[in-house]
């Protein structure tokens, strides 16, 4: 995957392979700029321009979606919801609630009424704890945990098998975070859901993933259930990243920095890009990219393990 | 209890000691403050409504801040917790109230006084991109303060600078100088932020939100950073945050705030070991754990905060707390004693003496 530049070409997803079971979340966990978010547009091809995807192939319920024609794609998106970021620029502020419902529902289904729509636009935002009748209400009108509540909405009214979610909860309160992430947990069981779970948050990945995958510049450098990547982290970056959060549980575990910072990707290091902050780093890490190795339930690209 | 939470605790005693001993007044000392911000209307709207409408921001705040450590200022946006600490350093004038630094009111300081003030309390902001002018170089933007307080000569200024960049990590600082804040990491710029706040050597630095906008994997150098400023300057922080597991590994002292009030201060292993306001118990259930064997007990409240335009009658809390009572909902409640460093403002702790 990538971004064409005036000043250059940035390769913001390189190369990741991974597969999801059904009703599972996978969790996908970097800093910014790690290509977590474009790894998530990739999925659906929605990758905002001038980005393209350069080879690789994506396979929902078994077709390749590289292959697919924009008009079949259309079709496809309608079984893949999808969760933006910041919901105070995801809806349009001059439109109603419910126009936003009736607009999304009937750009997939062509012979459904106005009313047959705002009437599901109503059944979703009760469920979601929101009051029916505020369909005719204006974004603005809405607290920032409601409109994210409205994007969950959104993301569901097509009843989707898929809903990526990126950076679903970054811009509220931990108060409301707990509501939204209660909500998806809810959904996910009621929906029968796969969920690709996108954030920074290694305490969300704790609790929503049952698979972690580890972004950074770019590369997957770990994948694995969670279970396995928080008791033994193999990649150096995991375990800096594990040890980077605090722990309100543990505060006497004191949050540890990764020296250096995270790298440009105009200009990335050579071989492993982690290798400019990585404690372990010896010779072959500056000159050969490590493979994506197996090692028990975990796969890890690092050259400690080869 | 362990060794390491015992010296940190002793640490912050020692602050309150100190001071106590040597009969020496807290650093800062906030009473009654308020601070009211006009809602903006339309003049068909104020001649209907008949009268302004205000956000209460702060609502009659009182804490002191001992001199010599790091005192944390907690909530969730809309708490206050920002005005609070804009109003601290006197970029905004209170509504009514006092805050004194130092023993003198920062309000009634005349020019020359209000000038010493601003070297000796300075900001760190949230947003490193925001707070630096992109037209001004990094040298230029450190050294704007002593231009400013006229300190030294050109070189003079110049060296300095450059000794502050190569304190703050930016190192071979010659490299820097020159270089405009586009050039440079997110990390990057929130050290310029924070060698600008320390060239005039403050002794009180409010920084605000200042991991915010950091990537997770540098959060703990800006931290160690800033303590590490703080041992060689001497230096007194309130660290105004949103995210109480930082607040626990960085504070000394915290204040929980929601709606414009203070909910509860304490000493950190006070408030973290045992929580007294039903606000603060929820919101430390609420942050996510990073450890998948912890199953979460959630207590979260129903609903959001409400507006601070008209906030619930009695305790700002009650409509969202599950203790409510009859009183709750009447009367506001005082600040209680739970121990000489622990107080909350809370109806279910004000026991009838018997």
């Amino acid at each position: 995957m990538d971004y064409p530049t005036r000043i250059g070409n940035v390769r913001a997803v390189d190369h990741v392979s991974f597969s999801l079971q059904k009703g599972q979340t996978l969790g996908v966990v970097g800093e910014s700029g790690c290509g977590k978010s474009t790894l998530g547009f990739s999925v659906i091809r929605l990758v905002p321009s001038p980005g393209i995807i350069t080879e690789g192939s994506v396979i929902v319920d078994g077709t390749d979606i590289m292959r697919l024609s924009e008009k079949e794609m259309r079709r496809l998106r309608g079984h893949v919801g999808f969760i933006f970021q910041d919901p105070m620029t995801s809806l349009n502020p001059v439109k109603r609630i419910g126009d936003h419902f009736v607009e999304f529902i009937r750009a997939h289904e062509k012979n459904v009424s106005a009313e047959d729509t705002l009437e599901r636009a109503r059944k979703i935002l009760e469920s979601l704890g929101i009051l029916p009748e505020r369909v005719n209400d204006y974004p603005h009108q809405f607290s920032g945990g409601m409109r994210q509540r409205v994007m969950i909405g959104l993301g569901l009214a097509l009843k989707p098998k898929l809903l990526i979610a990126d950076e679903p909860t970054t811009s509220l309160d931990v108060i409301v975070e707990a509501q939204i992430l209660e909500l998806m947990n809810k959904l996910k069981k009621e929906y029968d859901l796969t969920l690709i779970l996108i954030t920074h948050n290694i305490g969300i990945i704790a609790e929503m993933a049952d698979t972690v995958a580890v972004m950074y510049a770019g590369r997957m450098v770990e994948f694995g259930p969670t279970t396995d990547i928080f008791e033994n982290p193999l990649h150096p970056y995991t375990k800096g990243l594990l040890e980077s959060a605090p722990n309100i549980k543990h505060p006497e575990r004191s949050m540890r920095a990764i020296p250096g910072s995270p790298p440009d990707l105009m200009n990335p290091p050579s071989g492993c890009k982690f290798h400019p902050r990585c404690p372990h780093a010896f010779e072959p890490c500056a000159l050969r990219e490590p493979l994506l190795l197996h090692r028990e339930r975990q796969r890890v690209a690092c050259h400690l393990y080869d | 209890m362990n060794l390491c939470c015992y010296i940190e605790s002793a640490n912050a005693w020692l602050a309150i000691y100190t001071t106590r001993l040597l009969m020496m007044p807290p650093l800062v000392e906030v009473k009654d403050v308020m601070k009211y911000f006009p809602v903006q209307k339309s003049f068909i709207e104020t001649l209907l409504s008949g009268k302004g409408e205000f956000v209460r921001a702060v609502d009659r705040i009182s804490f002191t801040i001992n001199r010599g450590e790091i005192f944390g200022l907690v909530g969730e946006s809309g708490s206050g917790k920002t005005t609070a600490g804009r109003l601290l350093i006197r970029l905004i004038d209170p509504t009514s109230g006092e805050i004194k630094f130092d023993g003198q009111n920062i309000e009634n300081l005349d020019e020359a006084e209000l000038q010493q003030f601003r070297r000796r309390a300075q900001i760190i902001f949230q947003d490193p991109a925001a707070a630096l002018n992109p037209r001004m170089t990094v040298g230029q933007a450190i050294k704007h303060a002593l231009d400013i307080h006229k300190i030294g000569s050109e070189t003079e200024r110049q060296e300095e600078v450059l000794r502050m960049l190569k304190r703050v990590g930016m190192t071979p600082p010659e490299n820097f100088y020159n270089k405009y804040p586009h050039q440079l990491s997110g990390g990057q710029r929130q050290r310029v932020v924070i060698g600008r706040a320390m060239i005039l050597q403050p002794e009180f630095v409010v920084a605000d939100e200042p991991i915010a906008m950091v990537d997770v994997s540098i959060r703990a150098q800006i931290l160690d950073l800033m303590l590490s400023l703080k041992q060689e300057l001497g230096l007194t922080y309130v660290f105004i945050t949103h995210d109480l597991a930082t607040a626990n590994y960085f504070c000394d002292r915290i204040a929980i705030m929601y709606l414009g009030k203070i909910a509860e201060v304490g000493l950190k292993n006070e408030v973290f070991k045992s929580p007294k306001h039903p606000y603060t118990v929820a919101l430390m259930s609420a942050i996510p754990v990073p450890d998948p064997k912890h199953k979460p007990e959630r207590l979260i409240p129903k609903g959001e905060i409400p507006s601070s335009i008209s906030p619930p009658p009695g305790c700002r809390f009650h409509p969202r707390c599950p203790y409510t009572f009859e009183r709750c909902p009447r009367e506001e409640p005082r600040m209680l004693r739970i121990s000489e460093t622990h107080y909350v403002a809370c109806h279910l702790f004000d026991k009838p003496v018997s």
